[in-house]
């Protein structure tokens, strides 16, 4: 079993121009989570202005905080969205 | 296009799109060949000239495409699910809008008035809460924001 697992993520809207950057890749241990991916992206990366609860979509459908990511998933962060 | 089954025995015609394409002419059901539709019903959203008291000059919409074509077409087989209808057409458009400009469409066309209203405003709603689209405001006084933005609304 690999030692890490790589997921490409996605920033949209707001989050986007706070990251500098639309689109990234994270390396986490086996068996993370999304919850694990935003404690990450927060404290590594210093997005530390991600909001307490980030919505997010693993491979284009919204996921619950639990969701176990697997090496190469698409991981999007939704910031509220705006659409009409 | 294509067909999604329906609790009241019909395969309701649906189509989505997320387009830069202008929509404003896709409100037509002219082409449906069944006279078992008695109500069509054509919702437009127009970029308006202001928002939250403030004077827009323009909008960008950013999507995150792939899965708002999946999540409109979910949407809409939802609603078809829902409601006795017997096609729905949702579009949304992407990409920079002037003031005027059509953001969103979505005709239904169903046997019935009533059915047509509350799938229209069963898409609609649905749209607004979970579409993955954002809405880039540019002001007249020259500034620019994110609708929605963090602080402002709380995450779903």
């Amino acid at each position: 079993m690999a030692d890490s697992i790589r997921v490409r993520t996605l920033f949209f809207g707001v989050y986007g121009e706070l990251a500098t950057e639309r689109e990234g890749t994270s390396e986490l241990p086996p068996g993370s989570t999304v919850f694990d991916l935003i404690e990450v992206l927060r404290g590594v990366r210093g997005f530390d202005w991600l909001p307490e609860r980030v919505v997010v979509a693993v491979n284009q459908s919204y996921a619950e905080a639990g969701t176990s990511l697997s090496d190469g998933d698409e991981v999007a962060l939704i910031p509220p969205v705006a659409g009409g | 296009m294509s067909s999604s089954a329906s609790p009241m025995g019909r395969s309701p015609l649906i189509e989505t799109a997320i387009t830069t394409d202008s929509i404003d002419r896709l409100s037509s059901f002219d082409d449906l060949s069944e006279h078992s539709d008695g109500a069509v019903l054509v919702f437009q959203g127009r970029v308006r000239e202001t928002n939250d008291g403030r004077k827009v000059t323009s909008l960008g919409y950013e999507a995150y495409g792939a899965m708002a074509e999946k999540e409109l077409r979910a949407i809409c087989d939802e609603a078809a699910g829902k409601f006795d209808i017997g096609a729905v057409r949702a579009y949304h458009r992407v990409g920079d809008l002037d003031l005027g400009d059509v953001s969103v469409v979505i005709g239904v066309a169903a046997p019935h008035r009533v059915d047509a209203y509350e799938a229209s405003r069963f898409v609609i709603e649905e749209l607004k809460r979970r579409l993955p689209v954002w809405k880039h405001e540019r002001y007249a006084e020259g500034d620019a924001a994110w609708v929605g933005a963090p602080g402002e609304e709380e995450a779903r």
